[in-house]
Formats: C-alpha cells, structure tokens, sequence
C-alpha cells in the first residue's frame, strides 16, 4: 500500500498507484456471463489520461466541478480519476434519482461537466429540470448507439485530448468531493469531504481490513456512496487491489461472481445481506436429515474454534461447501448503509465468513466505528476507528445519549448552508444525531435516532422534507411529514416509518377520495420513499412568524397520542 | 409476434404463479411492489423469470424506476 501521510490528495495518490502497481489488474468488468473488460493499472491510465486532458483542454481546472451519474462499471472509476488528476471536484450522484433531483442536485452542486451513461442521458436529456442547470456545459454520454440523437452531449468514447494531461495539485484541505447525504426535496445536503478526509479514513480502514494486490472486491454498493467510494475504489486503487464490476445485479449473476472471480471482499445493504441469509437457510433446511446433522455439527465445532476470532483456514475445510459457493477466498462481508440486525450478522460468522459491521455516516467521512473482529460482536457497531474521536453526551440513567465524533475525516460543511453546517458541527464537534452508548469493552451500540428521519434496509437516507411536496398540494388544511420514530422514539433502528400528518378542514372527513388521492401521491416516489400510514390532528401546527412548521413542537404534541392506534393504514 | 395485450396478460400470469397468488388477482396498473408487497431484489427476482419466459435480456437499466405491470409489459414488449 502506498504510504498516504505523504500524499496531498486523492489524484496524487491514484497518479502513484497507476505507475506503482501498473501490470496489476485494477477492474475487471462482467456483464452476466460475459466478461466485458479486464484492465491493468497502466491501461487504466491510458484510458483515463486522455479524457483528462479532453476536460483540461474545455477549461476544466483547479476546483472545477465535474458530477458523475452512473452505474458501477470501469468508465466510472476512470471519468473519477479524469477529473481528480485535472484538480476537479467530484460530484457523484446516485443514478437511482429521478431526473428531476438529478438536475436539481447538479444545478445545486454547479457541475459544469456531467458524466452519464446513456440510459440515463435518454431520460435526463428531456427532463423539464435541465433548463435551470445552465451551469451545466459540457455533457459526455458512455456507450450510446451509433445513430443516438445525444441531444447535446458528446461521446465519452470520442472526448480525448491528444496530448498529456498537466497533473493538478491540490491541497489535503481542497474539496474533494460534494456528496449529497439528502436534500431531492427540500434543502440539499452537499457534505464538502476534503481530500484529507479521504486519505485519513483509506488509512484509518486499511489498518483492520487491508488491500493488497490479488485482492479482488465485488463493487455492488453504488459507487457514488461513501462506502463504495472508499472499499471499491481508493482503498483497493492505492494497495494495487481488482475491483470487480458487475453490469447487471440480478442475484443469479451476483451469486456466481463470487466463485468465477474468487472475491476476497464485497460491500452489501442489510436488505441484501437479509435475502442472502434468507437463500442459505433455506438449502440448509432442504438437506436430507443425515446431512443436516452433519452440517449442524460441524456448524457448532466451528462456532467453538471462532469464539475468540475469525481462523478462516479452519472455516473453510470444516464448512467447505458454503464456503466454495462464495469462491473460497472470501475473507469479510462489509455491510453497510443502515443498521444490520445482530442475528443476520451472527449467522453469518458462524458459518466462518465474517461480517464487518460498523457505524458511520457521509458527514463523518464513511466509517466511524467498524467491528474488528476481536472477538466478533454481534451486538454491538464495533469501536471507534483509530483516529476517530467518539463521545456520548448528554446520557440517559441507561447511558444512551447523542454520538459525537471528532476527526480529520469530518467534511467541512454542507455546501452553501452556513447555519446547517453550525447546527451539526459545534466545535469541531459532529453531532451525529444518533442514540448509542458504549459497553464495558468501548464498543458502541445504537439506540434510535434524535433526528427527524429514517434509514431503510436499503442504506437509503430518507428526510421528511424531502418528500412532503409530493403531498403538498392535498386538499386539506395543513399537511407534514415525519419520521414515526422521532414522534414515538423506541430503542431501535430497524422497521422505520414515515408518516404524513393532515390537519383537515373544519368538518372534512378521511374519505375514501383522499386516501385514494394520497395514495396516488405516494406511488410517483419511489418505493423506499413512500409513506405507511396517516396522523390526523385537529389543531393548527404550531408555526414560526415566517410560518414555517415548529417540528420539535408538534412531535411533542403528537408525542402525546398512542403510537399504535393514530396511524391510520393507507 | 405476441400483442401488448398478450404480453401484459402473460407477465400478470407469470408474477401471479412465481408470487404463489391466484391467478387473475393482478392488474396492469397495479404497483408490483404494494400489491405483492416486495422488494427491489425480489423484482429482479421476478424480472429473471421474465427473461427466460420471453426469451430476451433485460438490462437493468431498462426497469429502473418501473413500478407497474404495464409499464414493465412495454419494456418487454419493445425488445421482443
């Protein structure tokens, strides 16, 4: 691995990995039983240099913004390294937005140059949202058909500059990335994450779960998110690791990557570790009873021998079955996103393949904590990574009180948002708005959340403001929508719920018309976004003089009906 | 060459037998994922079979943001 304390940024470290690892195989590329590509280190510099200098050649320069819209795949990593070899910030967009929060994010952001492939492109091109990011001039499309109309773009294939590249450097405290943690809906959260972030964190990580060439990692978790940026991209780039990418993610396809590329990591949502957990139970079940007592013994003397730590020369000859349908070289799941149920995890390391669970968020710079296997903890988010400075304040008689962090992977701020940035970093301080404590062994666990809003299965971060206007224009008095768990805390992170709260017009009642017309509402978001049930109040919302919703207040009001009984099923 | 019709019928009876549901329960406009209450990875679950019933490749892509029987029925349909 190269030695990051003495890199200033990101594309300085990548411009050393590419030459220092440069015969190594850093992508390979399938596409279901195809495999589409497989590039070297120095080929992945031959491809990425000339789009460089395309961009440098198009004014691209020091700060400039460049988003990417994208599935995972190779052109992703290589238009990434493009813009921070050229000193460009990236913005990486998730490419499961509608076109219109695309747009407003990248008008938000003030990309000039966006990435996209050409699927996407089809339906961003004629979006109504494209006329207000004028900030957007340069457009380059991967993989469209010969006679595409681009509407405007240009070919990523044929955007190359003839020339080399003039290497851009940055600063550790330059930004490095905006990274939208909410905002579709309401006021866009761009977390500026600064190169340092990156470089301290890739070195925090490395120190427990380490990359090293032949390392081979499934990228499944959108790139554009912090976790995959990090263990799918920088961190395997600087150790001369092969990131693995998968076009479709069909779980046939998913299943047979593992044993064709001998995966050694893989990045995964709860929701997916679920299902996964789900599948094995059920072969394990559908075994014939002789073989199931077989399989459950050894089961158990490999639960004894792991007791204190992973050995997974031991787990894969006792259990080599489960194990070779994972390629036998798997050495960690990481789940990240949104909180994993102990039992999923606990499954799991019982049948030798370790989960590395951990705690973080965006603004924190990906992980804060992380499960170092020593012993493995099901219970429990694992301990705070070297360098992160992990408080509870303000503890309840149980202990449980807010996380706090202090680090050099703290962003430095939401983008064009002083007062938000003041609200969640007080003296260096970042309140994370979650509930934990710690044990007697310094592990951290979770106890709920202080803040208005829900993470699902999927690691997607859901904020209420974000989809109320959705519901906005109902014809009822007053309308707002809120995280069922800030109303009604309880001791817990899965199972969260949004509810949309309606005040209605003196003698209206919740006919079947409006709960035909919310429903309607609720099925243009996408399905994770969607509201569970209804609230009724027959007060006014408490309001501010410029009438914005007292949202703390009317918790507390609500706070006083049943939980069980006032949500109304849709 | 089957008709949309054919096409939208023959996906409602797939997603009925693969989901154990009686069959003629779904609809074209209904919302696969409140009306069979799934998730995303079983969708792609569900799209798997498609595939192999129609004969064709689905890129993900292509069903990004479907929700509806019939929507996903036009997207078999025009690569048929």
């Amino acid at each position: 691995m190269l030695d990051l304390s003495k890199y200033q940024s990101i594309g300085e470290a990548l411009r050393d990995s590419l030459d220092e690892f440069s015969n190594e195989v850093c992508l390979i590329e399938a596409d279901r039983e195809r495999e589409k590509e497989r590039l070297t280190y120095r080929e992945f510099k031959e491809r990425a240099h000339p789009l460089s200098k395309a961009l440098q050649d198009a004014g691209f320069s020091a700060a400039s913004r460049a988003s990417i819209v994208m599935t995972n795949q190779s052109k992703w990593l290589i238009s990434a390294y493009a813009i921070f070899f050229a000193g460009g910030v990236l913005v990486p967009l998730d490419y499961k937005l509608t076109p219109e929060e695309q747009w407003q994010l990248l008008k938000h952001s003030n990309a000039t140059v966006l990435i996209t492939e050409y699927p996407i492109w089809r339906q961003l091109s004629v979006s109504a949202g494209r006329a207000a990011a004028t900030n957007v001039q340069t457009v380059l499309v991967t993989e469209a058909p010969a006679k595409a109309d681009l509407g405007g773009a240009q070919r990523w294939e044929e955007f190359r500059g003839a020339e080399e590249p003039v290497f851009i450097p940055r600063k550790r405290s330059d930004i490095a990335c905006i990274v939208y943690s909410s905002g579709t809906g309401g006021r866009p959260k761009g977390c500026m994450m600064t190169h340092e972030n990156y470089l301290e964190q890739c070195v925090a990580l490395t120190s427990i779960y380490p990359f090293w060439p032949g390392v081979r990692y499934l990228s499944i978790l959108p790139t554009n998110h912090a976790i995959d940026f990090m263990v799918g991209f920088f961190g395997p780039f600087t150790c001369g690791a092969t990131v693995v990418h998968l076009r479709t993610l069909r779980p046939e396809y998913v299943r047979e990557a593992f044993p064709k590329y001998k995966i050694t990591y893989v990045s995964l949502v709860p929701l997916v570790l679920k299902n996964l957990q789900k599948g094995l139970q059920a072969r394990f079940d559908a075994l014939p009873p002789g073989k199931q007592r077989v399989f459950n013994a050894l089961g158990r003397i490999n639960k004894a021998l792991t007791k204190s730590r992973p050995r997974l020369g031991i787990s894969r000859r006792l259990l080599k079955q489960v194990h070779e349908a994972f390629g036998g070289e798997l050495r960690a799941i990481i789940v990240g996103g949104a909180f994993t149920e102990p039992q999923t995890l606990q499954f799991f390391y019982d049948l030798g393949i370790p989960v590395a669970n951990g705690y973080g968020l965006t603004e924190a710079g990906t992980a804060i904590t992380v499960n170092d296997l020593k012993p493995f903890r099901a219970d429990t988010v694992g301990k705070p990574l070297p360098g992160m400075e992990v408080r509870i304040v303000n503890p309840a008689g149980d202990g449980v009180g807010e996380v706090i962090v202090r680090s050099k992977t703290v962003m430095a701020g939401y983008l064009n948002e002083p007062e938000l940035t003041a609200e969640a970093i007080v003296d260096g301080w970042l309140l994370t708005g979650d509930l934990g404590r710690f044990d007697g062994a310094g592990h951290l666990q979770l106890a709920g959340r202080k803040k208005n809003m829900i993470v699902t299965e999927e690691g997607k971060n859901i904020y209420p403001e974000d989809i109320e206007t959705v519901f906005e224009s109902l014809p009822v008095k007053e309308s707002c929508v809120f995280a069922a768990n800030y109303i009604w805390p309880k001791r817990s992170m899965v199972g969260e719920r949004l509810v949309l709260v309606l005040h209605l017009e003196p003698g209206q009642q919740f006919d079947d018309q409006l709960r035909q017309d919310i429903n309607a509402r609720n099925n243009r978001l996408l399905n994770y976004k969607r509201i569970h049930g209804v609230v009724l109040v027959d007060q006014d919302f408490p309001r501010t003089a410029s009438l914005k919703i007292k949202r703390n207040v009317l918790a507390e009001r609500l706070a006083k009906l049943d939980g069980t009984t006032a949500i109304l099923r849709l | 060459m089957r008709t949309l019709e054919q096409t939208t019928q023959e996906v409602l009876e797939l997603a009925a037998k693969h989901f154990q549901l009686p069959a003629g329960s779904l609809a074209p406009g209904d919302d696969f994922f409140k009306k069979l209450g799934i998730d995303s990875l079983q969708t792609l679950e569900m799209l798997s079979r498609l595939e192999n019933h129609f004969g064709i490749e689905l890129p993900d892509y292509e069903v990004q943001g479907v929700s509806d029987f019939k929507t996903l029925a036009e997207r078999i349909q025009s690569r048929l």
